[in-house]
């Protein structure tokens, strides 16, 4: 019975038992299974090396997995990387327009579509930059609003906010929580920071040291929208705390 | 920098470095004119050239002996007759075009070859590997020791010289433009394929622009090359108009040196413009967004 609700469920993004072991005989990921929903934003943290983004990857179809399968609507994939892979010889805008380009969409429509998601990630004014002349975080914002222009019903996130410093990271955060209450797509996100995890997400999965597995699932109690200070909030630090515990384990 | 990792026969020292651009100026500081900036900057090249003067001077007439000075003829000598009288300016100059003409034959058909080639070998390793090996010994046969054979296949004229300047030019326009290609970044192609990108997408809104920086840097390296095998073919080639490097060869048999050295002199004015031009067409294409590009 429950496992035919399972099977029955239309998740956005369905991992079906999911197992990859490269060529090398290295096993990255072993049995991960779980759902996530649109309005849901699911946040796996790791230690590094685990597996995390090749769970990204194979959701996306850049990686085949050697067991198990995804469910998941490729055709409005968004997927934002650990660098913001911007194309050096682009300004902003037009960076920000290429995936609508790609997907054949006119000239005018993406124009629209990028000027919407530069406003809304706050790039207004720099649509004429190249990328040599932003910062890090701008350049996540970025990368960010070309995702956006897609208007994708499931949004990957690599570690987009592992290589800018703690405040820029803190913005991005309250930043990347308002653009999902706004358009409340099914979210993945991988990260190895505690407080990123617990700060964003509806719900916390904890994976294992290699081969990853999927050790423990916390679920944030928080409403939205939430305020940088829920940071230093008791229930906040006793939940990051439990989750904390969690890695630990998995990590020995 | 290895460029093709997988081929080992293809690590030729005598590969030109594919990004890194020998002549390339320092990168431009702001100008801030002052005499400190005089005296750092415009003053050197200034006293060396003085310097030099003094020491042609002291060559033409302090070591050569009367009947031995056209070795060495003083400057003020070779402008009278090099630059100043308007018969052997004049045939300077005309031959000098004829070269640049045949240059600039030789690399458009040397960037034309050179990139199409680059851009197969960049969509099929099979192609890389049966390409490269031939690219390399073509590079490697010193153009002299294929000169009788050029003649033989294309006669003294002309086409000659153009074949000269192709050979010559043509490996590093391969090599850069190879290099550039396979320079973007993982993380784009993955988003490209993320995006079903097709082949052709793929290299013109990605391969293509990432590889220009690579490219320039080919494209300097390759048109001083192509002004070389010019000079190089008109030593061979005498058939047809007259190039500098018939006109460099008459002027040594016949002992003309002033007239010799004015035509040294401005083939190498020739080198420079070419390298020079080259330059701003690359600050012009990519500066706005590469930096290595800014000088």
């Amino acid at each position: 019975m429950g496992r035919l609700l399972q099977t029955t469920t239309t998740g956005s993004l369905v991992f079906d038992d999911i197992g990859m072991v490269f060529p090398d005989g290295t096993e990255a990921v072993r049995s991960a299974s779980f759902t996530v929903e649109r309005g849901e934003f699911v946040t796996v943290v790791g230690p590094s090396g685990c597996g995390k983004s090749t769970l990204l990857k194979i959701a996306s179809g850049l990686l085949e997995p050697t067991r198990g399968q995804v469910e998941v609507d490729r055709s409005r994939l968004g997927y934002v990387f650990q660098d913001a892979t911007l194309l050096q010889w682009r300004t902003v805008q037009r960076n920000v327009e290429l995936l609508a380009e790609l997907h054949g969409v006119p000239r005018g429509e993406r124009k629209q579509l990028a000027d919407d998601a530069i406003e809304m990630v706050g790039l207004k004014g720099f649509e004429h930059h190249y990328p040599k002349s932003l910062s890090g975080g701008m350049k996540m914002r970025c990368s960010l609003a070309r995702t956006l222009t897609l208007k994708p019903p499931v949004f990957l996130f690599d570690e987009p906010f592992g290589a800018v410093d703690e405040i820029t990271r803190e913005h991005l955060n309250e930043e990347t929580q308002r653009l999902f209450r706004l358009e409340g797509f099914a979210g993945l996100f991988i990260t190895h920071s505690i407080s990123e995890a617990v700060f964003l997400s509806t719900r916390v999965l904890v994976m294992s040291a290699r081969p990853g597995r999927l050790v423990a699932e916390f679920e944030v109690p928080f409403d939205y929208p939430r305020s940088p200070d829920l940071r230093f909030d008791p229930e906040f630090a006793k939940l990051s705390g439990e989750v904390s515990h969690a890695l630990r384990g998995a990590h020995s | 920098m290895s460029l093709t990792r997988d081929s080992p026969q293809t690590e030729v020292a005598s590969a030109p470095a594919p990004v890194g651009d020998p002549g390339a100026p320092a990168p431009h500081e702001p100008r801030r004119r002052g005499v400190k900036w005089f005296a750092t900057v415009v003053l050197p090249p200034i006293v060396l050239g003085i310097v030099i003067l003094i020491g042609w001077y002291a060559i033409s007439y302090g070591l050569l002996e009367e009947q031995r000075r056209f070795l060495l003829r003083p400057p003020h000598q070779v402008v009278q007759k090099g630059f100043l009288d308007w018969g052997t300016f004049s045939e300077i100059l005309s031959g000098l075009w004829s070269s640049t003409r045949v240059a600039l034959i030789g690399l458009s058909i040397s960037i034309v070859l050179g990139m199409g080639l680059a851009i197969i070998m960049s969509q099929t390793k099979i192609a890389e590997r049966a390409i490269f090996p031939y690219m390399v010994t073509l590079q490697a046969i010193p153009i002299l020791a294929i000169v009788p054979l050029i003649s033989f296949w294309f006669g003294t004229g002309q086409t000659s010289r153009v074949v000269v300047c192709v050979i010559i030019s043509l490996f590093p326009i391969i090599v850069n433009t190879l290099f550039g290609l396979q320079s973007a970044e993982r993380g784009a192609h993955d988003l490209f394929t993320l995006h079903q990108a097709n082949r052709v997408t793929r290299l013109r809104k990605l391969m293509f622009p990432a590889a220009l920086p690579a490219i320039f840097a080919g494209l300097r390296i390759s048109a001083g090359l192509s002004v070389i095998g010019a000079v190089v073919g008109d030593f061979f080639f005498g058939r047809g108009d007259v190039g500098i490097g018939n006109l460099l060869r008459r002027y040594a048999s016949r002992l003309q040196g002033e007239e010799l050295l004015a035509a040294v002199i401005m083939t190498s004015f020739l080198g420079v413009a070419v390298f020079w031009t080259f330059g701003l067409i690359q600050t012009r294409a990519i500066g706005k967004w590469h930096d290595g590009a800014a000088n």
